[in-house]
């Protein structure tokens, strides 16, 4: 990639953005073109682009740029058009705290320990993954457990293979994608085993990276013991029954040497607890208004920080927002106040934003709790009278669904709390 | 019609996932395809049934990068079944540094009329 490092650091931004990802560059190119004089972007790896430099297959692109990209082509790309419109990125740096006072402390390997002042934040720390499950699953302590992202980065940038024979636990894309990535390096993959009745990946990658190279997917099936002295000798697993609990009559052994660890992304939310930003429990990240400001003013955020996104092309959407508040903070604009709260309901895990405006042009994403066909998403006062609804064929948890919400649709809605549901028709 | 052969696809167009069947004859013509709710599933059923194809991404191998692999992928869909021998083809190709984006590793791989091409820029690292 290209190297991006300043010269000289100012002690005064105009916006200053935490994480190199395509959520940062983006912000920060936005804040540019509000009008932000100084934008500097600041990422802990010695590159900036983010997860996707790892994620070298395609499926990138397809809403931003009108065409299939690959991970570090859309990197690039962003980089690039970042450099391009005059935002400095600062990589071997790590952002450590915004003060009160929008003071950033960051931890430079070329200048060390430094204090900059800003007008605004954009927090843009991505995300990282989750391990819970792997620490509660009992046996031994050897070699050999990975998650699927840190194997991902091992075989796609250092050119290292996890093991000869691999077992993953998770079908979600990380764990699927290295599926196929692992049988193509010549690793053979023993299986992939999910907990959940469905796959939790793309049906594009359960048929392109499972059954086109007949790798079984055990679904309703758990990892419930890891064997081996000092390397992975063979793993335990089970079918669970209807509450999810384990049926160990069942079980049976899988000879492999390396244990893949694929059960979701997490927002990296620790520069937000520490900013003590109000978090929504459920997506981890912080809460957010409709410019993406977080509960601290002058403080935005956007990407996998907020809440994890399957497609780079929202991130990428949610960060032109949140970087153009983010510029016009600076010049002395701040958003104006939103008058609705969104609050989920049935089948529906999470919203963002939490907050709307009845007086302007929305797009609202969401999650689903569980998989839907035919079912209606519908917008209804906290006592029950339907204000507006929208026919989706289908919802999946895996596809983040988006709603574009005109302030006509809400013209005859004089509340200030909206409920939020997927139901079926 | 006793001679027709059903082949099972899962359909990738979108999350439905409709469980598409191929009725085929002996030459290996459809016959008939079921199950899909869209005519985007029929024809991606026929494609899948009589030439599926797909992208190839891997790495080759740099010297004098910041990263010991460079990410490559074709520059368009090869058939299915050369995907694994296009992966095995490329584990003995090393490139140097620099290379820039777009840049072809190798032309017309196993004469798919597709090339390799070089997925990031990978500029000579600074010696440490
Ligand atoms: C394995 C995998 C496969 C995917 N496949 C697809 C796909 O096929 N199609 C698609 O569209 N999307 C895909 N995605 C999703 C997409 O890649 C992500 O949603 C997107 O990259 C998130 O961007 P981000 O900028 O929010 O986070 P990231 O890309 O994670 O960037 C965050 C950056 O912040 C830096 N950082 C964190 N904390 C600090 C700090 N304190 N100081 C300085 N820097 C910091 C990190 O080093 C990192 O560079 C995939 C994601 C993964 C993980």
């Amino acid at each position: 990639m290209i190297d991006a490092r300043p010269h000289v650091l100012h002690d005064h931004y105009d916006v200053v953005v935490a994480g190199g990802g395509p959520a940062g560059l983006g912000a920060a190119l936005a804040a540019r073109e509000a009008g932000a004089e100084r934008v500097l972007v600041v990422d802990r790896e010695t590159e900036a682009g983010g997860i996707l430099l790892q994620c070298i297959h395609a499926g990138f692109g397809l809403h931003h740029f009108g065409e299939e990209l690959t991970g570090p082509e859309y990197a690039q790309r962003v980089l690039e058009a970042a450099l391009d419109g005059g935002v400095d990125v600062l990589t071997d740096a790590y952002l450590l705290d915004v003060g009160a006072d929008r003071a950033v402390k960051l931890l430079s390997g070329e200048h060390g320990v430094a204090t900059l002042d800003t007008r605004a934040a954009v927090l843009a720390m991505g995300a990282r993954e989750r391990t819970r499950s792997a620490i509660r699953i009992p046996g031994e302590r050897p070699a050999g457990v990975f998650t699927a992202g840190l194997a991902q980065r091992l075989v796609n940038l250092h050119g290292v293979l996890p093991g000869r024979r691999v077992a993953i636990l998770g079908s979600g894309d990380i764990g699927l994608i290295m599926a196929r990535r692992l049988t193509l390096e010549g690793v053979e993959v023993a299986g992939v085993f999910e907990l959940l009745p469905h796959a939790n990946g793309l049906t594009r990658n359960v048929v392109q990276c499972l059954h086109d190279f007949d790798i079984p997917l055990h679904l309703s099936t758990t990892v419930i013991g890891i064997d081996g002295r000092d390397r992975v000798e063979r793993v335990t697993v089970a079918p669970v029954d209807d509450h999810r609990r384990p049926l160990p009559d069942r079980a049976w052994d899988v000879a492999c040497d390396t244990l893949l660890v694929s059960v979701g992304l997490i927002p990296e939310n620790e520069l937000s607890r520490q900013l003590r930003l109000r978090l929504d429990p459920v997506t981890q990240g912080p809460v957010v208004t409709s410019a993406m400001e977080t509960s601290r003013d002058g403080v935005f955020a956007c990407g996998n920080v907020v809440h994890i996104h399957d497609l780079v092309d929202f991130v990428s959407a949610e960060a032109t927002l949140a970087g153009h508040h983010a510029g016009l903070f600076a010049a002395g604009r701040h958003p104006r106040a939103d008058n609705v709260r969104l609050q989920p309901a049935t089948n529906v895990a999470y919203c963002v934003p939490h907050t709307i405006s009845t007086e302007r042009e929305h797009t609202v994403y969401l999650r689903v709790r569980n998989p839907l066909e035919r079912c209606v998403l519908r917008l209804s006062t906290p006592d029950g009278v339907v204000v507006h609804e929208r026919k989706l064929r289908y919802v999946v948890p895996p596809e983040m669904v988006n709603l574009r919400l005109r302030p006509a649709v809400l013209a005859d809605f004089h509340g200030d709390a909206l409920q939020v549901e997927v139901l079926a028709r | 019609m006793s001679d027709t052969e059903t082949f099972s696809y899962l359909c990738i167009g979108c999350p439905l996932g409709c469980r598409l069947e191929v009725d085929a004859d002996p030459a290996g013509d459809v016959v008939e395809v079921r199950g899909f709710s869209c005519r985007k599933g029929k024809t991606y059923a026929v494609q899948e049934h009589t030439d599926p194809r797909r992208l190839v991404t891997t790495t080759v191998a740099i010297d004098g990068a910041r990263w010991p692999r460079l990410p490559v992928r074709t520059t368009g869909e090869v058939p299915k079944a050369l995907v694994t021998e296009v992966c095995r083809a490329l584990r003995g190709v090393r490139v140097s540094a620099p290379v820039r984006l777009g840049q072809v590793i190798v032309a017309d791989v196993l004469g798919t009329g597709r090339d390799v091409i070089a997925t990031c820029d990978a500029p000579a690292a600074a010696r440490t």
